[in-house]
């Protein structure tokens, strides 16, 4: 699977790893002006590193959802176009704000997720949409926020199976969410994105015309 | 096509003062943000505008963030308050049923536990059903008070992550409480912080009929209480001094900052042990 430009895998320390250019977010090892990107800490990391057909080419212009403190929504930034950057709790969006101050095209929103409107009147269509939001009903968030997608857009998505019922079996809950899903979008690809992250899936899909 | 405005249209390019714009405004759907506000003048190209958006989304998440989080640790002071009255009216109605269950049956006893064991019995008159539901009462206010120390666990870390840790959850919210807030308290000087609570003692004092109280509400940390006499009061010093730096570090970064806890523990390691030497 090739990488979109503005990711590449690097050696750090004698250890092959994806990595992008740009500041420095926390204390992550930059060698030759790239930065370690460590998939255990990022659910678009682990979907790079298990292959997914992200169709990304770098470049485009992207709506994150649940972009937390904004670790991996740095690295999208890095290799992406302007990156809209949404959060909901105060507490990791300071956080974000800060990954942004360092950042030309990242504009972070205290904004939730499941309540587009509130958000539509500053975000553009974009060609791709990064969804890791841990509340339950993640498909109805990547439902209400298919608006945002051009035609030919790409959503990445990471299901967290504990968020919508800790008891039933992730497989279980990861069917429900894709059904749910399919009524507007075509799943393009899906993998578990174990061993960096437990319990969570990965998936690919575009809007259904 | 749609007719919703984006978040620019009424905001002054030269100000961009567009925190009420991006956080109330609403559209059905998304547009061509930067091609409608190059339109309209508002920016020279597409670049501009992109700057411009930079600047307001960072300013008003910056504002936004502030705002939310003052008023969460208003809620933790409710919560703590609330979590003290329930103990204390729990106490104050123990006592009363103590009293009374004493005379009414041959077991004594007192506190939440006997109130308890009166609450669990089959009541065999009016006034029996009247101490019963005295005792329930104990009982309900007793657990609201534990629930209630649940939830300032779990929340204080999030206020105030730096000051809960140091501080124990309960101790952050009462010293947050005592100030009036997070931002009050970090701003105190450590030496306030150090009598937060001991209002009554540092007054008397002032007026000259007292020595100066050597702790407030921080002699319940393990710190202070568990020194000896003698060193109390360097111990509440050392103690009050990292948690008004805790306090800062909460309130104008937010950042873990566990170095500052590892500070502490050398210093009251270094005072306990003088203690010994001596």
């Amino acid at each position: 699977m090739s990488l979109p430009e503005g990711v590449q895998r690097r050696s750090f320390d004698g250890q092959e790893s994806l990595a992008t250019r740009g500041p420095q977010v926390s204390e992550e090892p930059i060698v030759d002006g790239w930065r370690r990107w460590d998939p255990d800490r990022s659910k678009v990391g682990a979907m790079f590193e298990h292959g997914l057909d992200h169709g990304l080419d770098g470049g485009e212009r992207v709506l994150y959802l649940g972009a937390a403190s904004g670790t991996t929504a740095s690295h999208v930034a890095d290799f992406a176009g302007p990156t809209y950057a949404v959060e909901f709790a105060p507490r990791p969006t300071r956080d974000l704000i800060e990954v942004a101050a360092d950042r030309e095209r990242l504009f972070p929103l205290l904004k939730d997720a499941r309540k587009p409107e509130t958000y539509a009147h500053v975000v553009e269509p974009v060609e791709v949409v990064i969804q890791d939001v841990a509340t339950r009903g993640q498909a109805e968030v990547a439902l209400a926020n298919r608006q945002f997608l051009e035609r030919d857009g790409r959503l990445l998505m990471a299901i967290k199976a504990r968020s919508e019922d800790v008891t039933a079996d992730p497989e279980a809950v990861f069917e429900d969410v894709c059904e749910t899903l399919e009524s507007s979008y075509e799943i393009l690809d899906r993998a578990r994105l174990e061993p960096y992250h437990d319990d969570h899936l990965g998936l690919i899909a575009t809007p259904r015309q | 096509m749609t007719t919703d405005t984006g978040w620019f249209e009424g905001v002054d390019p030269d100000d961009l003062d567009a925190r009420d714009a991006i956080e109330n405004g609403t559209a059905e759907s998304p547009a061509a943000w930067p091609d409608r506000a190059v339109e309209s003048g508002f920016a020279e190209d597409e670049d501009d505008y992109y700057d411009k958006l930079r600047e307001a989304t960072i300013e008003t998440a910056r504002e936004a963030v502030a705002e939310r989080e003052r008023a969460d640790d208003q809620q933790l002071v409710h919560a703590v308050r609330a979590m003290d009255d329930c103990e204390r009216t729990a106490n104050e109605l123990a006592e009363r049923v103590a009293e009374w269950g004493g005379s009414r049956i041959s077991e004594t006893g007192g506190g939440v536990a006997f109130a308890r064991e009166i609450a669990d019995r089959e009541p065999d008159s009016d006034l029996d059903e009247q101490l019963r539901a005295l005792a329930e009462q104990v009982v309900s206010l007793d657990e609201r008070a534990t629930e209630l120390r649940t939830s300032i666990e779990r929340f204080a870390p999030e206020v105030a992550p730096n000051l809960a840790s140091m501080a124990g959850p309960v101790l952050a919210a009462r010293l947050i409480a005592l100030s009036g807030g997070l931002k009050q308290l970090a701003r105190s000087t450590s030496g306030t912080v150090q009598v937060l609570g001991a209002e009554d003692a540092l007054f008397a004092h002032l007026r000259g009929n007292a020595p100066s109280p050597k702790h407030g509400v921080i002699y319940t940390h393990e710190y202070v209480r568990g020194t000896d006499p003698d060193h109390r009061g360097s111990a509440a010093r050392a103690l009050a001094g990292k948690l008004t730096l805790a306090a800062r570090v909460d309130y104008y970064s937010g950042e873990r900052r566990p170095e500052l806890e590892a500070e502490l523990d050398d210093r009251i390691e270094t005072i306990r042990t003088r203690g010994e030497s001596e």
